[in-house]
């Protein structure tokens, strides 16, 4: 099965002596697959050095779905971690949303991580910490809203489980891919809140748990060209109750983009960093959650709003512009608080 | 000619959920080499079963798919112009499923 490369490739300008494998969309350089490896993983070294991701020490909790950039980055964290000497814990952290199917089969993959990495894993599931299945939600609401359910619930059940970790972080495998994707999403809702947020790299700091992005700079394509180089070991089918047909336009978009002028995505980053919040806009207050603790703006955090409804047969409070628990609270914060952006959300694994 | 396809990322349900074929192409009619650009068009009649709009967008395929031929990423061969050969390697890997 081994064949040469075709006699028009031309050599790695890195050693100027193997075949060059792949053409970096970061660069353009034409490079081969040892010199990809290395720039690869020292460019996310730099980041994690020049951005202080993570202290010797520290526990880490690596977010892990079995899919492409989690399973990349947790083999790639445990591989710097023991190269660099950066005296980390590491964990994998799993959240099982009771999806028939889809979970189940990609957990699977993530236990096989768990063996291959030597990473411990912790799985939390929406069963234990709510009560619900996303199998029941959805029987229940059918599948209009089923992500915002999930999306907030993940994001709660992430933070939980890396409480039971007694972690310090939360690493996630957003890759600047889905950055850029986010920074259009939320330009396209006028989500002011977010949008300031969701370039930082660590986000959280003030809350009980802060988050990370190693892979803030890092590609799409080179995260698939180095697991298929590496055969690292993914699972790779779309959630079976995700429609994404509003993230999906962006994600195009952007996958368009990219194409014509691969700098695009990196630029679309550095545009939703230097983005300054006029002083008029509202902005949310950060508060605790009434009933459970967690952070919240509104008395009542989004998770126990829609739990309520869930319980009370009610599964559309909380949904887009509903009169519930919190409508007396949000005549304020409408606009920034994300109460209204969070009807059109997708799928929520790209959102913390 | 014999080839190899292999579909990954995902890309393989649009194909029965086989991941590696055999196949066996010739150049068209009147012309001498089979390119990538006629290799796609065949494998949309031939191999995909459901959904191309999932593999190919206009005449390549969908951005944000990734071609390599034989281990090589097929932007380094000149992506549709890249002449095919006997027993050569073509994987198309999706990126866009799932993180």
């Amino acid at each position: 099965m081994e064949k040469t490369a075709k006699p028009k490739s031309r050599l790695c300008t890195h050693c100027n002596e193997k075949r060059a494998a792949l053409k970096r969309p970061k660069t353009l350089e034409q490079i081969c697959r040892e010199c990809f490896y290395t720039v690869f993983e020292d460019e996310i070294h730099r980041v994690i050095v020049d951005n202080q991701l993570f202290k010797p020490g520290e526990r880490i909790a690596i977010g892990a779905s079995g899919g492409k950039d989690s399973t990349v980055l947790a083999y790639v964290m445990s591989e710097l971690n023991r190269r660099h000497n950066y005296g980390l814990d590491l964990f994998l952290l799993s959240v099982d949303e009771g999806i028939t199917g889809y979970r189940d089969d990609s957990l699977e993959t993530v236990k096989r991580n768990e063996i291959q990495y030597g990473l411990p894993l912790k799985v939390v599931s929406y069963s234990e910490l709510y009560g619900w299945t996303m199998d029941e939600i959805v029987k229940l609401i059918g599948l209009k809203n089923n992500c915002t359910f999930c999306g907030v619930f993940r994001r709660q059940a992430l933070d939980r489980g890396a409480a039971l970790l007694k972690v310090d972080k939360l690493v996630t495998g957003h890759n600047a891919d889905d950055i850029a994707e986010t920074v259009l999403l939320n330009i396209l809702r006028g989500d002011i809140a977010r949008l300031g947020r969701c370039t930082s790299i660590i986000t959280g700091e003030d809350g009980p748990i802060p988050r990370c992005k190693p892979f803030k700079y890092t590609y799409e394509k080179e995260i698939v060209m180095y697991a298929y180089f590496k055969k690292l070991d993914y699972f790779s089918t779309e959630c079976i109750y995700s429609p994404n047909a509003y993230r999906g336009f962006a994600r195009e978009f952007i996958k368009d983009l990219e194409r014509m002028r691969p700098r695009a995505i990196l630029d679309i980053i550095k545009s939703g960093e230097d983005f300054r919040i006029s002083t008029s806009t509202k902005m949310p207050e950060q508060g605790i959650c009434e009933r459970c603790g967690y952070i919240s703006s509104q008395k009542w955090c989004k998770a126990c709003v829609l739990l309520e409804g869930l319980n009370r047969g009610l599964p559309k409070l909380g949904i887009g512009r509903s009169r519930g628990i919190n409508s007396e609270h949000n005549t304020n914060t409408k606009q920034a608080n994300g109460t209204l952006s969070l009807q059109s959300k997708q799928c929520g694994s790209l959102d913390f | 000619m014999q080839l190899t396809l292999e579909f990954g990322g995902g890309l393989e349900l649009l194909c029965d959920s086989v991941k590696s074929h055999n196949i066996n192409v010739d150049p068209q009619d009147g012309e001498e080499q089979l390119t990538m650009k006629n290799l796609l068009s065949w494998v949309r009649a031939n191999v995909i079963k459901e959904r191309p709009e999932m593999f190919m967008k206009g005449d390549s395929v969908r951005p944000g798919v990734l071609v390599l031929v034989n281990d090589t990423d097929w932007e380094l061969s000149g992506q549709l112009e890249t002449v095919l050969e006997e027993k050569d390697n073509v994987v198309f890997i999706s990126t866009l499923h799932g993180g």
